[in-house]
């Protein structure tokens, strides 16, 4: 959640900088169901007051109504407070994975970029090999050693971002090592941890935020994938990819069951890169 | 008008979007066989001007002019259509940069022979024989083997010639040269503005455009100074250079540093009478008795930085090893500035990273006050770092993208980790960091803004006080005023000078640039291929050079006449 902050701080804080804030329609957008999923995952009782378990057999499959706005499932829970419920799973997972990813990938990445041949070159030839498996095949590896649920899904998640994260951040590191500034930190008396830690982690780090932006909503998508397969979260949890896998059963009679679960992993993964190539255009331009 | 005259040009404005135009009423003409070199600072609309004449202002220019005439017709809003078929035949265009005006992936000779093939009927073979010809008549040795590679294979002085070859494919009766030879080395430099002379002396008219008195005044038969969208003075080269009847011009021409002794300001106060006073007289009663130079040698003649037999040498993307730095060998004395001159690849630049022990000497030892430098361990070393500075030719580069002035400076000033914000606005920094600014001649309302936001001049006056801030002993500064006009660089220079006065600096000056060299210079290291061929006293090395390349590179340095 603490990544989610710093997100709409950054979005504040680029507003402030200066430049007159024009915002697009698309960013307009992006920015109040941004601030609406916010809402919905750090206080879902108020958006929707109900409990996404509660269970009212008589009302099952209603189709969408004024009750019940995106209808209700097999056993007559609403769809809608599930929805929103559940957006505090979503965000959580896709969050949790990247910052996972991240981490790690800071962590191989700077190793390789920063401690010689022999380390990098160990380092790239592991990355390599995890770069061999599509990302997905990983998770699913991980899952299969680990057992599945909500856990293991966001870990396996991060795990298998995290070699597209190393990369980048080698190269980048790699740049910034031999630009000109860190030269003259050095002559004017820097340690190397000095270094690193005031010009090249901030210098390398700061185009990498714009990345994550938009790698949550990349975990999402995945963490749903995986749930829907039924290895992550597990039916009745209000996830919209275990909500996904539940509606499908009866998605030639109750295609709200599956739509509406599907449209907010649509909606989420949209808005969060839309807001990651804003912030991207912006800092580009700062 | 005259019947001869090539290029007519009559109140010419050029303005860009709703802003106040950047060419306020430009007019000069330029007849067959003639040179005239508008020359201005960057910013005076000087390039503007010139590409008005091509029709290459830009898409959301607005060009008027009372008369725009080339060889006697009216180019005024002439659509692209219409400029395409006078451009190359009409008008030839040479630019600066080189490297990006030829394709990169093209060999030179397709090039050439591109506006041979749009604007002539030659055949194939013809038009090969032709691309031969004008290689060989802009002086590129073996052109049938020059006219296979691309742009990249060449070296600047030869893509030079290259891109003056297809300017005059079609001998058009006008040339421009936008800044021909800014990016060049000395000697090459020399070479191309003789080829420009070459073509203007076989009738074509020249319009050369630069910001360098010195460079045009070799070939040009009139100058033109322009300033602020005007041009404020034509005249003869000999008058204006010798006679400068405008301010402005007085200022450039005294900005021009081959043949100013040490010490001789360059930038005129605009209140400066216009014979420049020598400063070491006007601060003779100052309170410090610094050091005219007799007194130095006799006083202090101590070695503070000593280069013994320094090698350095890079690997070649075959494996094999290349010199880069070979056996090099001086000292600089304390209140001495010690000139490194040479061409691009010969050293210089190694050589201030072997003195800043920023890449592993393989052979030599570099000396600091007498003691071990570049041998003992970064540890150890780091402790002493505050005692040299550097000052870099990219100033941009050199910060961080991130900071702004004040976080550079605050940097620099102390070491204290973590820097907060607290700190950084406290009184006692604001003081120091105010004292620093004032000492280069900046205000402190830069603090706030980001080296990008500054111009060229601000930024490098922000590398020096960085460079000052640790109190050092000793600066090296790697082609300090490269990348700046010549009227800012005799800012620099003058500011360089002033403060290695007041803080008794010893300096390490490398240039390209002779001129600079031999104004700020007391003793000279002249270099090639990784090679010291020739050092001295500035004053011997420059009257009277005992190395061919020193005199050869001396007989290429831009100087005005007279």
């Amino acid at each position: 959640m603490s990544d989610l902050a710093q997100q709409a701080e950054l979005t504040t804080r680029s507003g402030q900088s200066g430049q007159p804030l024009r915002l697009g329609v698309a960013e307009g957008m992006a920015g109040v169901l941004g601030l609406f999923l916010l809402i919905s995952a750090v206080a879902p009782q108020f958006l929707a007051p109900g409990d996404p378990l509660g269970i009212d057999p008589l009302a099952a499959f209603a189709p969408p109504s004024f009750a019940h706005g995106f209808g209700t499932d097999e056993s007559g829970r609403d769809i809608y407070t599930r929805v929103v419920h559940g957006t505090q799973y979503s965000l959580v997972i896709g969050v949790a994975a990247t910052a996972i990813g991240l981490g790690l990938g800071i962590v191989l990445g700077t190793l390789a970029g920063m401690l010689g041949r022999v380390v990098d070159f160990t380092v790239n030839r592991f990355l390599e090999v995890l770069f061999a498996f599509p990302g997905l095949l990983l998770a699913l590896l991980f899952i299969l050693v680990f057992g599945p649920g909500v856990a293991t899904a966001t870990i396996a998640v991060g795990l298998s971002t995290a070699p597209g994260y190393a990369r980048i951040i080698r190269g980048q590191l790699i740049a910034v090592r031999g630009a000109a500034f860190v030269e003259a930190a050095t002559v004017l008396g820097r340690t190397r941890w000095q270094i690193l830690l005031r010009h090249i982690l901030p210098n390398t780090l700061a185009p990498l935020f714009v990345l994550a932006t938009l790698g949550v909503g990349q975990a999402i998508v995945w963490a749903a994938t995986l749930s829907y397969l039924g290895l992550g979260a597990e039916p009745p949890t209000a996830e919209w990819g275990a909500m996904l896998s539940a509606g499908r059963t009866y998605i030639t009679s109750a295609w709200w069951m599956s739509f509406f679960p599907g449209l907010f992993i649509v909606l989420t993964a949209v808005t969060a890169t839309v807001l990651g190539r804003s912030i991207d255009r912006r800092m580009r331009h700062a | 008008m005259s019947a001869a005259a090539v290029l007519s040009v009559r109140a010419l404005r050029v303005g860009f979007g709703a802003s106040a135009p950047v060419v306020r009423g430009v007019s000069f003409e330029l007849a067959a066989g003639e040179c005239l070199a508008i020359v201005g600072e960057s910013g005076s609309g000087k390039s503007v001007t010139a590409r008005s004449l091509l029709g290459l202002a830009g898409a959301n220019a607005r060009v008027e002019a009372d008369r725009l005439e080339l060889g006697g017709q009216s180019v005024l809003g002439l659509t692209d259509r219409a400029w395409r078929v006078r451009r190359g035949k009409d008008v030839g265009l040479v630019l600066q940069d080189a490297l990006v005006s030829l394709d990169p992936l093209r060999p030179i000779g397709r090039e050439i022979a591109d506006s041979l093939r749009l604007h002539t009927t030659l055949g194939a073979a013809a038009r090969a024989r032709r691309v031969l010809e004008l290689l060989d008549a802009v002086g590129l040795s073996n052109p049938e083997l020059q006219v296979q590679k691309r742009s990249g294979q060449l070296s600047g002085g030869e893509r030079q010639r290259a891109l003056i070859a297809a300017a005059i494919a079609l001998n058009p009766p006008l040339l421009i040269a936008d800044e021909p030879t800014t990016a060049l080395d000395v000697t090459v430099q020399a070479q191309i503005l003789a080829l420009l002379e070459q073509i203007k002396l076989s009738g074509t008219a020249v319009l050369l455009v630069s910001h360098d008195l010195a460079v045009v005044s070799r070939i040009a038969d009139r100058v033109a100074v322009m300033h602020d969208g005007l041009l404020i003075e034509t005249g003869r080269t000999e008058r204006v250079l010798v006679a400068p009847q405008h301010e402005q011009t007085r200022r450039m021409v005294a900005a021009v540093p081959a043949d100013k002794p040490r010490g001789t300001r360059l930038s005129l106060a605009a209140s400066m009478p216009l014979a420049p006073a020598p400063i070491v007289s006007a601060r003779a009663d100052s309170t410090r008795p610094t050091a005219s130079k007799p007194d130095a040698a006799v006083v202090r003649e101590t070695v503070v930085l000593e280069a013994i037999g320094l090698s350095h040498s890079f690997r070649r993307p075959d494996g094999s090893r290349q010199l880069a730095v070979d056996d090099v060998s001086f000292s600089l004395l304390r209140g001495h500035t010690l000139g490194i001159v040479g061409e691009s690849g010969s050293g210089k630049t190694t050589t201030a990273r072997l003195l800043l022990a920023l890449l592993p000497l393989e052979q030599g030892d570099v000396q600091l006050f007498g003691q071990a430098w570049s041998s003992v361990s970064e540890k150890r070393r780091r402790r002493r770092r505050a005692s040299v500075g550097a000052i870099y030719q990219d100033s941009l580069g050199s910060f961080d993208p991130r900071w702004s002035v004040g976080e550079i400076l605050t940097d620099a000033l102390g070491r204290a980790l973590p820097q907060t914000r607290s700190a950084r606005r406290s009184p006692e920094n604001l003081a120091r960091l105010t004292t620093l600014l004032d000492e280069v001649g900046l205000a402190a309302t830069v603090l706030p803004r980001r080296p990008l936001e500054l111009s060229g001049g601000q930024r490098q006056r922000v590398g020096i006080a960085r460079a000052l801030a640790g109190r050092p002993d000793i600066l090296i500064c790697d082609e300090p005023v490269s990348s700046l006009d010549v009227s800012v660089q005799a800012q620099v220079l003058d500011l360089l000078d002033d403060v290695q006065r007041e803080r008794e600096l010893s300096l390490i000056f490398i240039s390209h640039d002779l001129g600079v060299v031999q104004h700020v210079s007391d003793e000279v290291v002249v270099m090639r291929s990784g090679r010291v061929v020739e050092s001295g006293s500035a004053a011997r090395v420059f009257t009277a050079p005992e190395h061919a390349y020193s005199a050869q590179l001396l007989a290429a340095v831009p100087r005005l006449p007279g």
